[in-house]
């Protein structure tokens, strides 16, 4: 047996437990329940509402299971009649003021304290004294208040300090005066505040938007994935009636914890949106009627065949949404390949595709997302990290408080509620030439001769101190990542960008990640929906031209696939014009928003109403069964493209679950060769014309996609509302 | 209102000098055990209550949330975050003085000064704090504390005379 181990008796049952290991854990881990409401595994032990008290041999009185910690021979028991007891009197305790208001609380029937008062509350009450009232207080858009119900377990507050990393609740007052509250009215800003509302084990933190819509009872639980990030947080919806009235966190350790982000959370709201499409939509001279499914996918056929038979495909150009399912967009990709074009693109927000083809198969994080906690130093490039993949950020942050060097090239200084070792913000220098000189330092420090693709450009360089600490930092240590953010993916020098940090790997033998855009831009790299890649990252005879290529050459055809507004979804300048402009714009949209450049809108389900696939950034796929009924006539992204390619006459479109379509490309990826990362010969330019300003490439928290941006409770935060504000020209 | 602490938040030379001495005494990673200390001499700067510029102004020099600060203000009764009078009465109604007649001495207080208990006196004078525990005068009960002097064997006399005192 190691000397971390010891040997203590729950119930008379023998077990093992880590030396440090509080009864709690122990008990937990072996199944043995223990009520409780202030612990909770990811916070700090508070041991403040006493009720695990279990009975513990040889101890004059009950003691805290979440706060002893475990001692060779201990000897405990949860159920003796001492335990009991005190459980009891605690539970009689919190009772004195707790309203009981039950049959008009949103928690019941899903409370910790309804379940704990069943099991150890007195039948009747004691007290004859009134109880206590307490204001309720404004936290905000996204979460209600019922500050009565508090029993003051003090998790709210935890979270806010160790979660969010800034303590934004706190425990105001003292004795039976005592609330939680921010003290002077404030919202509770941090894109993972909502979790307070999963946290609280009572009533007194609710879901603002869902407040009285619906019984936890009433409702069916079904997986989905969230599609606006590419973390591929796992969530539930609960559903009513076909409708989805609210989304949890589903717990996974691998990726989201038991966190969600506010976005995963309350985005939902966008599929309720009152410019839902209900029918297909048809311009004819200019003025739009509804149309039935069989006319409209004839009409689609009809004009893609053509267009496609008289140019050969090449006048046919396909822009699908990253936030889309594998199965879609493989479909897509399948029918665009089929109609003879090689012209399709995800990439809405890229602006640079120089040296593509030395691109890796697809932008992974380089570790899994779990492991990120264990880095020992991470460069982060381009990111406004907190707003890009909030989950990430979480992650990051727990590596930073264990210890990790967490250092920033960035065009403006964010905020991070972490301990930041270099932060490199403009300074009149580009990230580019801030990335060249750590590598020019690293290159100094290791005495070694520089990759040819820098070795011209940081001749020039002039490493400061940060400089040259944060190349230590990623020369140094186990784990050491640098990771490519989406405002770096959106930067006009972004292949300088990617070889400069491709050789800033090579130097310091770090591992080179990325924070793709959106919830599939893994499975659409896997999808070969890239215009110089097809399916698994197979070569093409010739590529076509991607999102701001055919947008430039002005095409006659553009199949627009999933929710895109052009004005702020796609960088390419023109775009909506191009679109405009076409002869024949099909728009797969759930949104009417598409008719500002469509001519026949196919109206689809959004993430909760279609079965599908995502792959998130670490390569993860997951497949979810879809939750909700599509509103109106929509129908799931992926029965549309199967339907058009039948009429279209395609061969091998004969699916009849989205299933099949998964498992013919996973098929096409075992079978293919392997991929091979074609090698850059490119020489990094340290000098570029900076045309677009730092901001503009930065997409505010709740503007990454149009799900999101119809978010009404997001979009009143006030990020929500600064992030519109920022938005409008 | 004090001249030392501006509505701006800054604070005084003099409270700084006071905060600086406190915070050497605790490890340098630990400046927030120097919060009592912080706010009692900002309070005492600022003529006997905290006002929400001056608690951020502490949670700034201390490094701290501000809702730390606030914790701290609104847990000790010595903390006033409202305006109050610039006498602060603390009278005793705990076991000793009770049975000694420290709910009449109370009464008495009251009655002359026309405020309840947590209320000050319109031409703030005197502020009546709420529920002051056991001062531990027991051997000298009935007893009140005024501006942190204390004074014991009280009689309704007694209480005239000393708040007259205090002007």
């Amino acid at each position: 047996m190691s000397d971390d181990q010891v040997n203590i008796e729950v119930n008379g049952v023998p077990m093992k437990a880590r030396k440090g290991q509080m009864i709690i854990q122990v008990t937990d881990a072996q199944d043995v329940y223990v009520p409780r409401f202030c612990y909770h595994e990811k916070l700090a032990v508070a041991a403040n509402c006493r009720m695990c008290l279990v009975e513990v041999e040889k101890a004059p009185k009950p003691m805290p299971a979440c706060a002893t910690p475990v001692a060779e021979g201990m000897k405990v028991f949860t159920k003796s009649p001492k335990a009991i007891a005190a459980q009891k009197a605690v539970m009689e305790f919190l009772l004195i003021n707790h309203p009981l208001d039950c049959p008009i609380c949103d928690q019941g029937g899903e409370c910790e304290l309804q379940d704990l008062a069943l099991g150890f509350g007195r039948d009747i009450s004691r007290y004859t004294e009134r109880k206590r009232v307490i204001k309720d207080k404004n936290l905000g858009p996204l979460v209600s208040t019922d500050m009565t119900r508090c029993i003051h377990c003090t998790r709210c507050v935890r979270f806010t300090q160790e979660i969010q990393g800034f303590q934004q609740l706190g425990t105001v007052g003292r004795g039976e005066m005592t609330e939680i509250g921010t003290f002077i009215e404030r919202s509770v800003e941090h894109e993972l505040s909502a979790n307070i509302i999963d946290l609280c084990p009572v009533g007194a933190l609710n879901n603002k938007p869902y407040r009285y819509r619906a019984r936890a009872w009433e409702m069916t639980q079904h997986p989905l994935v969230s599609p606006h990030d590419s973390v591929g947080a796992n969530i539930y919806a609960h559903v009513l009636r076909g409708r989805i009235m609210r989304i949890v966190p589903r717990a996974n350790e691998q990726i989201n914890e038991t966190w969600i982000a506010d976005r995963d959370r309350f985005s939902y709201q966008g599929i309720y949106s009152e410019d839902r499409l209900m029918r297909p939509m048809l311009r004819e001279n200019g003025v739009w009627q509804e149309t039935d499914w069989e006319s409209a996918l004839a009409w689609a056929a009809e004009r893609l065949s053509k267009i496609g038979k008289q140019q050969s495909g090449a006048q046919i150009g396909a822009i699908a949404s990253p936030s889309s399912t594998l199965e879609e967009l493989h479909l897509l990709a399948k029918i665009t390949r089929a109609l003879g074009s090689a012209n399709i693109d995800h990439r809405l927000r890229r602006t640079d595709f120089r040296d593509e083809a030395s691109e890796p198969l697809y932008p992974s994080l380089g570790c899994s997302i779990s492991d990120l906690e264990n880095a020992s130093s991470v460069l982060v490039v381009g990111s406004n990290l907190r707003a890009e993949v909030p989950l990430i950020a979480h992650r990051i942050r727990k590596a930073a408080m264990r210890g990790a060097k967490v250092a920033f090239i960035n065009p403006v200084r964010y905020d991070y509620l972490f301990p930041v070792c270099g932060y490199l913000a403009s300074n009149g220098l580009s990230n580019l030439e801030h990335l060249l000189s750590v590598a020019a330092a690293a290159v100094a420090r290791n005495g070694q001769p520089a990759p040819a693709s820098i070795a011209a450009s940081i001749a020039n360089m002039q490493p400061s101190d940060v400089h040259s600490a944060i190349a230590q930092q990623l020369s140094e240590g186990e784990r050491r990542l640098i990771v490519l953010g989406a405002v770096a993916q959106r930067d006009p020098a972004y292949c300088d960008l990617r070889l400069a940090a491709e050789a800033l790997a090579q130097i310091t033998g770090a591992t080179l990640g990325y924070l793709p855009e959106g919830g599939n831009a893994v499975g659409a790299h896997l999808a070969g929906v890239l215009p110089h890649r097809a399916a698994c990252g197979q070569s093409v005879q010739s590529a076509g031209l991607n999102i701001a290529d055919m947008l430039a050459a002005k095409l006659k055809a553009y199949v627009v696939f999933g929710a895109i507004e052009p004005a702020q979804d796609i960088s390419a300048a023109g775009a909506l014009e191009s679109l405009k402009a076409a002869e024949c714009v099909i728009a797969l949209s759930p949104y009417a928003s598409a008719k500002e450049f469509a001519h026949l809108i196919l109206p689809i389900g959004t993430f909760a109403e279609t079965s599908g696939t995502y792959v998130n950034l670490e390569g993860r796929w997951q497949s979810v069964s879809g939750a909700a009924k599509p509103v109106g006539e929509s129908r799931p992204g992926w029965k549309v493209l199967r339907v058009l390619a039948n009429m279209l006459n395609l061969p091998n479109f004969e699916y009849t679950t989205s299933e099949e379509v998964t498992e013919e490309l996973r098929r096409e990826l075992a079978q293919s060769p392997q991929f091979k990362v074609a090698s850059s010969s490119r020489a990094v330019q340290s000098k570029l014309s900076l045309n677009a300003p730092a901001l503009q490439r930065d997409i505010p928290i709740y503007q990454v996609d149009a799900l999101v941006r119809r978010a009404t409770a997001l979009q009143s935060t006030r990020a929500g509302i600064e992030g519109r504000r920022g938005q409008t020209p | 209102m004090s001249e030392t602490t501006t509505k701006s938040g800054v604070l005084s030379e003099h409270a700084k000098h006071e905060i600086d001495h406190w915070i050497a005494k605790f490890p340098p990673d630990r400046k927030r055990s120097a919060v009592i200390a912080a706010l009692r001499a900002v309070q005492h700067d600022n003529g006997g209550y905290l006002t929400k510029e001056s608690m951020d102004a502490v949670a700034e020099y201390l490094g701290l949330p501000q809702i730390q600060v606030y914790e701290v203000a609104t847990f000790y009764s010595m903390f006033e975050t409202k305006p109050v009078g610039r006498h602060h009465i603390s009278v005793c109604t705990n076991i000793s003085c009770m049975l000694c007649g420290g709910d009449e001495i109370l009464a008495h207080v009251e009655k002359r000064l026309g405020v309840k208990v947590g209320e000050s006196t319109a031409d703030g004078r005197f502020f009546l704090k709420r529920e002051e525990e056991c001062l531990a005068a027991c051997n000298n009960a009935p007893m009140m504390m005024v501006d942190h002097v204390y004074y014991e064997n009280l009689t309704t006399e007694k209480v005239d005379e000393i708040l007259d005192r205090h002007k």
